[in-house]
């Protein structure tokens, strides 16, 4: 089943200048046609003002199409009763870590989403205990997010999310501001929820490397979808994706490099495994031959 | 040699019982017209040792020289100090203030005593330096996109000319594209001008491209020093300490472990290709 | 430096005043500010100093914590008592050109200085044991009657518990911002009034748009997660009295009696 369904979804909004008069129309998403099948996980590449945070705020509801239709969960986004089922259906992680931890205790935090929407307080701390354990965070309950990591706070901004026990959950870049030991935190706890638990995933991202394990990736440019595929499907064309701003892990560029050079390899090689058994492959090839 | 740190420490809250010690024992020297990478994990101390470079803050122990001078001298001019070690901190929000992007820039020339003239000159002279298109030069930095942002925020700092140049993970938040066109940048100025430039990173593929020399911290001390090459060799103790050599390196190991008669201590991409093609060949 | 500022800071801690009713709480810090201003003589300060002496223990939050929040004010307070002691008008005790200090003046000054330290310790005790959300929560509960005559009070507490949170980040930003403005030649700490004032623009700046920043980020990360407001909220720690609550409400009121009877009934001490 189809969790996400986006048919030409649009938006557009007006440009004003600094005294307020519509100077014109912006096209953040132009006829956006997007689908997720449940438990995928999904990542959505794109450089910085392509539109994929655009995309990631209807998917949870905070803004609504102009044109076309998106259907989270089997609801119509633009339908204004259908908003708070939607948030809880298809919790949102943000990029900056401080700015989406409303209490000054973790447990709180994790709280706050099933408070809203009037889960019996009996219920709540089930719902936190299995959320925090969940992303490995259930000792530092009763912290105070200001002593934690990067990493730590996204964790616990996943476990805020968790805890409405949604069907989906989007993470908007939440590595950018991270460092890589927080970077390869908040990724394991993405896959772990998705593997474990069978949560959807749609993490959007700059850093290739956490792109290779998803099942689809998406490229965004300018508003539209450009490029859809598996990882190898992506990875396979290395100069159109830096044309997007984008790049490939390094093992993808060297093994893109020597093919360039003359050796028989594989269209995208994503990962050390392959391409020393490649390589290793035509060593003992050469040797015979 | 340009800078001289002698037997540094630095404790946050000394004599409390929340005293940390962020640097123990820092003994470093920094020549003219070095590229050097520092790595280390968060809360290594690298943030601290950098600020110490331009007197932000102020050793507990041990002794700063800056081109023969001792900057902790009663006397020593510790603003001057600033514009001649000049650090563009990770967050282009945190400096840019101004109207304009050109008066931003302009607001380090005048701190320095330049004429209204000069300083004009100045920025006229960075911002063309660090690639930033003109017809941004009258909007406000506040509507700038974060590449955008950075040159600006680093064309305030090249605005004071600045012998050395410290810059703070100066590609966080970028994309791919905008982390390569900033780094290019760092190493572009770095040959045409000569300046000493520290560049701190989170990235081990990144320092192994560009930097002649680098340096790692750990727990406040300094634990490697020397080409990327003869650091990465130690690629498990920088693991122990929370870091990790590029992917490539990795790689290369994978390899001469398979078999191959690889170096093992390649770090970017092109030495990697060289060496397998190489073998191979 | 900034962030040694402990008032509105939670010290975590498992002790009888860390599960106190926040209500409770305020209740009795609204009492221990009251006797502030009405005791008097040695046994009422003897009295009240032993009573804060013995809160504080059973908070378990160490003394070296509290002081900490009290040195960011030092200077306030040399103020308050430099004026006390200059400009309260009496017999003098001591004087040289226009400085003369009276007893009433030196009494004053002494007092005043105790009691402003007193009032900062013992409000800061609520809040080092009280998370920033119990301690709006116990406000909104405490406050709730207000509702009727159509004063918000979720959102005002929503507010404060948000402000409280904030702090300590924007501090910490604050401290970065300052430093990145002193690595371009900013000078935040010579010259007069009028360049001092000016000198702070390259600082406040960005530290507005940070903070209008944050604050539109983090109406967005609340509406995700479905926040409409207080209306079928649930509540993940509901206020609940219990026994020991009931006990501190009896305390705080004998407190408030021996200090009250201490005032007026002279003990030969």
């Amino acid at each position: 089943m189809n969790i996400i369904e986006a048919i030409g979804l649009t938006h557009e909004y007006f440009r004003r200048d600094e005294e307020g008069n519509v100077e014109g129309i912006s096209v953040a998403l132009d006829k956006v046609d997007l689908d997720v099948r449940e438990g995928q996980f999904i990542a959505i590449l794109g450089h910085n003002g392509s539109g994929k945070s655009t995309l990631a705020r209807h998917i949870n509801a905070l803004l609504v199409p102009s044109e076309g239709t998106l259907i989270v969960d089997g609801m119509d986004t633009s339908d204004p009763a259908n908003v708070y089922d939607i948030r809880q259906s298809a919790g949102m992680v943000f990029q900056n870590p401080d700015n989406q931890i409303v209490a000054s205790v973790v447990e709180e935090d994790v709280g706050f989403g099933p408070e809203n929407i009037g889960v019996p307080t009996e219920e709540i701390w089930q719902r936190v205990e299995r959320s925090l354990k969940g992303v490995g965070m259930w000792k530092y309950r009763s912290k105070s997010p200001n002593r934690l990591s990067g990493g730590q706070k996204q964790r616990v901004a996943i476990a805020g999310v968790m805890a409405m026990e949604p069907k989906c959950i989007i993470l908007d870049e939440p590595t950018a501001m991270l460092d890589p030991q927080g970077r390869s935190e908040v990724v394991r706890v993405a896959h772990e929820l998705n593997k474990k638990k069978g949560v959807t995933i749609i993490l959007i991202t700059h850093y290739m490397e956490e792109v290779v394990d998803a099942d689809y990736v998406y490229v965004m440019d300018h508003g539209h979808i450009v490029l859809r595929g598996t990882p190898r499907e992506i990875f396979s064309d290395v100069e159109l994706l830096r044309k997007y701003r984008m790049d490939v892990p390094q093992i993808t560029e060297l093994a893109y490099e020597l093919k360039r050079s003359g050796l028989p390899l594989d269209d995208a090689i994503l990962t050390e495994q392959e391409l020393v058994d490649s390589l290793t492959r035509l060593a003992l090839s050469g040797r015979n031959g | 040699m340009s800078i001289v740190i002698k037997d540094v420490s630095y404790k946050y809250n000394p004599g409390t019982t929340y005293e940390v010690t962020a640097l123990d024992h820092i003994n470093l020297e920094i020549g003219d017209g070095e590229f050097i990478g520092l790595i280390g994990h968060t809360g290594s101390g690298k943030s601290t040792l950098i600020q110490h470079l331009n007197g932000l803050l102020s050793a507990t122990e041990g002794q700063i020289w800056y081109n023969g001078e001792n900057i902790y001298e009663k006397n020593y001019d510790k603003q001057g100090l600033r514009t001649q070690v000049g650090m563009v901190f990770q967050y282009p929000e945190h400096q840019l203030f101004e109207t304009t992007v050109f008066e931003d820039v302009k607001f380090g020339p005048k701190n320095q005593g330049l004429s209204d003239q000069e300083a004009t000159l100045r920025a006229y002279e960075a911002l063309s330096g660090v690639g930033f298109p003109d017809e941004f030069y009258d909007q406000s930095p506040f509507a700038l996109s974060g590449g955008q942002k950075r040159r600006a925020a680093i064309a305030g700092v090249l605005a004071m000319k600045p012998a050395v140049l410290i810059l703070d993970e100066p590609t966080a938040g970028l994309d791919p594209k905008g982390r390569d066109e900033i780094l290019e940048l760092i190493r572009d100025m770095h040959e045409r001008s000569g300046n000493t430039v520290i560049l701190v990173s989170h990235s081990m593929e990144d320092v192994a491209k560009y930097v002649n020399r680098l340096i790692v911290i750990d727990d406040g001390r300094i634990q490697f020093d020397g080409t990327p090459r003869e650091v990465f060799e130690n690629y498990l103790k920088l693991e122990e300490m929370g870091l990790s050599a590029p992917r490539v390196t990795y790689l290369m190991h994978r390899l001469y472990e398979a078999g191959m008669p690889v170096d093992v201590a390649v770090t970017t991409v092109s030495e990697a290709k060289q060496e397998i093609l190489k073998v191979l060949c | 430096m900034l962030r040694d500022i402990t008032i509105g800071q939670y010290y975590p801690a498992d002790s009888i005043l860390h599960k106190l009713d926040p209500r409770v709480k305020l209740f009795s810090t609204f009492i221990y500010i009251i006797s502030l201003f009405i005791f008097k003589g040695l046994s009422g300060y003897i009295f009240i100093t032993l009573s804060l002496a013995i809160v504080i223990r059973l908070s378990k939050v160490p003394f070296s914590f509290m002081i900490r929040g009290l040195r960011s004010i030092v200077i306030l307070l040399l103020i308050a008592a430099i004026c006390n002691l200059l400009l309260t008008p009496g017999v003098p005790m001591f004087q040289y050109g226009f400085i003369r200090i009276t007893k009433i003046g030196l009494e004053n000054a002494v007092l005043m200085t105790i009691r402003m330290i007193y009032l900062i310790i013992g409000s800061s005790l609520m809040t080092l044991t009280t998370t920033p959300n119990a301690l709006t929560d116990g406000l909104e509960k405490s406050l709730s009657g207000l509702n009727r005559f159509g004063v918000p009070v979720h959102e005002v507490s929503m507010m404060m518990s948000i402000a409280l949170r904030f702090i300590p980040i924007l501090i910490e930003e604050t401290d970065k911002i300052m430093k990145a403005q002193m690595a371009r030649g900013a000078d935040f700490e010579s010259g007069g009034l009028v360049k001092r004032v000016k000198s702070m623009v390259p600082l406040l700046v960005p530290l507005f748009v940070s903070a209008f920043r944050r604050a539109s980020d983090l109406a967005l990360a609340m509406e995700a997660r479905c926040y409409h407001g207080g209306e079928g909220r649930t509540r993940m720690k509901p206020l609940k009295y219990h026994l020991s609550d009931y006990k501190a409400y009896v305390v705080s009121v004998l407190y408030l009696v021996i200090v009250v009877v201490l005032r007026f009934h002279r003990f030969s001490l």
